[in-house]
């Protein structure tokens, strides 16, 4: 299988670990073979632009057309040309993402309403099972 | 004796003790990179004494204040001439490093030659340090990451199982090997 998702400059990332992990951002330099510079853009995602070593980041495969060392102003223009935020929260990653954290977040009314759906949704399954085994 | 750890830049000035034949001696500035302020005044004499006639005791500090980097938003090469002594002599050495900062640079200098050269923080003497334009760089390693359009993928990627104590895995046994391709 040949590798599709590069670390350069543009790349969108994903931040695993850290004060600024489950945000994404986008490489706008690369130090040397262990750490990139990235930025957020700050006011779109909220990632201040910082080096982060890539065993701290999981490369995605969005990319945004940028020159290297893009200030903030280009960043932000190149996202918004290319819809990059929207493209992200349509990825399957970004909502299973966004899934698990409103699993996490669920309060415990929540959850109870949670089991009685599944418990509709099973009864549902069961009832057309049986028409169709008969 | 230089202790290793995150590297700071202070400029220090400093002169002889001035007396009645001579009210105002020249004052001499140099540029340390230390720890911190102490060890950056103590390196001061540890130099100046070997270049002028004057020490702690027969001199003053005027001035010892932290330079910090101008610009820390973009990655630069930086070229550093130092002095080591290894078991057997003393040697000049041309580093270059690529980083965001000077002192950056620097502290991954000190970490290097303790790694490649078994070299204590306290041999090692700083010469010089520059910026250096992606064209003029000398070593391989730096050329390779200041080139435009580079890229390359992150091959078998190993989740760290010591840092945070998180686990390869969510539990504590699986069947199932771990995967390391990530595109």
């Amino acid at each position: 299988m040949p590798f599709t998702r590069y670390a350069e400059v543009g790349r969108v990332v994903l931040v695993n670990y850290g004060p600024e992990s489950g945000k994404i951002a986008t490489i706008v330099d690369i130090v040397d073979q262990n750490k990139c510079l990235i930025d957020g853009p700050q006011d779109i995602t909220g990632v201040v632009r910082q080096v982060i070593p890539f065993s701290r980041i999981a490369l995605t495969d969005l990319t945004v057309k940028i020159q290297r060392n893009a200030r903030a102003k280009t960043l932000k223009a190149a996202w918004a040309e290319a819809d990059t935020l929207n493209k992200w929260e349509a990825t399957s990653w970004a909502k299973k993402l966004a899934a698990k954290k409103k699993r996490a977040s669920l309060s415990d009314f929540d959850r109870f309403k949670v089991m009685v759906a599944k418990k509709q949704k099973s009864a549902i399954i069961a009832k057309k099972m049986e028409e169709l085994a008969a | 004796m230089t202790v290793a750890g995150v590297m700071r830049q202070y400029q220090v000035v400093g002169r002889k003790a001035a007396t009645d034949d001579h009210p105002n001696p020249e004052a001499y500035r140099m540029v340390i990179f230390a720890p911190n302020p102490v060890i950056a005044k103590s390196k001061f004499w540890y130099y100046l004494h070997q270049f002028r006639k004057m020490k702690k005791t027969t001199g003053e500090i005027l001035d010892c204040v932290e330079i910090t980097e101008k610009n820390c938003r973009t990655v630069k090469n930086y070229g550093i001439w130092l002095r080591y002594s290894s078991r057997s002599g003393t040697h000049n050495m041309y580093r270059e490093f690529r980083d965001v900062k000077l002192t950056g640079a620097v502290s991954q200098l000190y970490d290097e030659m303790a790694g490649r050269h078994r070299c204590r923080p306290r041999s090692i003497q700083i010469i010089r340090t520059a910026t250096v334009g992606a064209k003029d760089l000398k070593r391989t390693n730096g050329m390779q990451f200041a080139k435009a359009g580079v890229k390359f993928p992150l091959p078998h990627r190993v989740s760290s199982a010591k840092r945070g104590q998180r686990a390869l895995s969510d539990s504590t046994y699986t069947t199932v090997r771990p995967t390391t391709f990530f595109g």
